[in-house]
């Protein structure tokens, strides 16, 4: 009982491949997966998002709920349409789903969380929720386009009529806004400029044409994937999990410590790793043999044995690149062990591409 | 529908087999293989002279989805391999049964070649 979203017609009419996706039936690619991932590094491809989850969060308890189940802190957002990136604990410190909240006003949060753990999600949530004065809604009535790449921005407004042009163009980096019947935020998945969009599901096959007829090209999951490993953006399921910690997923970043009075599950666990001392990190690798670094492919250094969580052959910059879960003290360099054989990688910060540029250092 | 010549051999694990007129034959992945894959980023091809049997596992095509093993179609040596498909992987996707070909064989037993798929036998396991 796979589903499909509002734009499956149009995925097949745009000649696109077909595959399960957590039970959804979602576009692997319209016929180049590397040349879609191109076409968001050099131009403007969208992207149909729409079997991520929405829920809305709703009353006077939202902030206080929010404050207890992120191990980010919505206390940070103050501005309306302001989004902050967090993880999702459990008691044991383990990493129950990354998302993204959204302020939208005096007790009115919106979350939007991954598909693939979608049931798992909604149930925590449902959960958690009994001492809050909440209203939890999911919002299956809403569809999501992300337009993403370096002409999204411009693309997207000349959509618009000069005063919606005039309203988002304001918009910063991580907020978003309601305009012409649309939520539209200044995030994404890619390491591009661009816009994550949500509109009425009744509305968005018109706009995906029109985003279409205004030279944009659709982007299949394939793509999706390439794009946000070159960012050096965490996978859920791949990269992070259950049984890993925020520690030694790269989310140290995405930790609100402060203030230590601040009670969130998962705190104590990974307040205790933490004053232990973490053993593992997440890092960059480039592959300096030729190959294709994998996920399970198993890591070799002085200090230990670790193993890749996401790897790919990276187009924009012609080598193989993964993150990696490796010991705390790795050097500058580590081995591979593909097919048996050792290959030589270098240990970089998880980030390889930025806006269309290597960040890797020559 | 992927291209099926008619004057090549097949396996059902989507090599084909051309023969060369001298006694050699070159191999390589189909049209409907590379198809599957995707984009390929990297292809690791044999040792020239090494000697394998039909059914071993000799190369391995990857794609930026994924990682595929090449088997060997019949017994013998393998005499030749396409260096330039080191630095030029996507020469099978646009060229799979010219530019795109991966290694060459010795057959060590002609007769294995006879008993391989033909177009249509090929043909018929895609279509299962």
């Amino acid at each position: 009982m796979s589903q499909r979203t509002v734009l499956y017609d149009h995925h097949v009419a745009a000649g696109a491949k077909i595959v399960d996706f957590a039970g959804w039936e979602m576009p692997i690619h319209y016929g180049s997966q590397v040349q879609e991932h191109h076409q968001v590094r050099n131009a403007a491809g969208v992207f149909d998002v729409s079997h991520m989850v929405v829920v809305d969060i709703r009353g006077e308890g939202a902030q206080a709920f929010l404050q207890y189940i992120l191990a980010n802190d919505v206390a940070k957002l103050k501005v309306s349409g302001k989004a902050l990136y967090s993880a999702m604990l459990n008691p044991e410190g383990g990493v129950i789903d990354d998302l993204i909240v959204y302020y939208l006003g005096e007790q009115f949060y919106r979350l939007v969380v991954n598909a693939g753990t979608r049931e798992k999600d909604l149930a925590w949530l449902d959960k958690q929720k009994t001492d809050y004065a909440i209203d939890l809604k999911v919002r299956d009535d809403l569809s999501i386009l992300a337009v993403q790449g370096p002409q999204a921005i411009a693309t997207v407004q000349s959509l618009l009529s000069e005063s919606d042009r005039k309203t988002i163009d304001s918009l910063g980096v991580f907020f978003g806004v309601d305009v012409a019947g649309m939520f539209v935020a200044r995030t994404g998945y890619t390491g591009e400029s661009g816009y994550e969009i949500m509109m009425p599901n009744d509305r968005v096959g018109a706009f995906w044409d029109r985003l279409l007829a205004a030279g944009v090209l659709p982007v299949g999951l394939g793509a999706r994937d390439t794009l946000r490993l070159e960012a050096g953006m965490n996978l859920y399921g791949s990269d992070m999990d259950e049984t890993t910690s925020p520690l030694t997923s790269g989310l140290n970043w995405t930790i609100a410590w402060e203030p230590a009075e601040r009670d969130f599950i998962g705190r104590v666990a990974i307040q205790s790793e933490q004053d232990a001392g973490v053993k593992q990190k997440l890092v960059g690798l480039v592959l300096l043999d030729k190959g294709v670094l994998r996920g399970h492919q198993k890591i070799y250094c002085d200090a230990g044995i670790g193993e890749i969580t996401s790897g790919t052959f990276s187009p924009t910059l012609g080598k193989s690149i993964a993150l990696a879960r490796v010991p705390h003290d790795i050097g500058g360099h580590c081995e591979v062990e593909i097919r048996g054989k050792r290959l030589a990688a270098q240990v970089v910060k998880p980030v390889f591409v930025r806006n269309g540029k290597s960040m890797l250092e020559s | 529908m992927s291209n099926v010549p008619t004057e090549l051999k097949y396996t059902k694990s989507h090599e084909w087999v051309q023969t060369n007129g001298d006694g050699t034959v070159t191999i390589g992945i189909t049209d409907n293989a590379q198809e599957l894959l995707g984009d390929l980023v990297f292809v690791e091809l044999p040792e020239e002279g090494s000697v394998l049997a039909a059914g071993d596992q000799c190369a391995v095509v990857e794609s930026v989805k994924a990682a595929s093993d090449v088997y060997a179609p019949i017994s013998g040596e393998i005499i030749a391999v396409n260096v330039s498909l080191e630095d030029e992987p996507e020469q099978v996707n646009s060229d799979p049964f010219g530019n795109g070909w991966l290694f060459r064989m010795q057959p060590e037993q002609p007769e294995q070649i006879a008993a391989l798929l033909d177009a249509s036998g090929y043909s018929d396991t895609l279509e299962a």
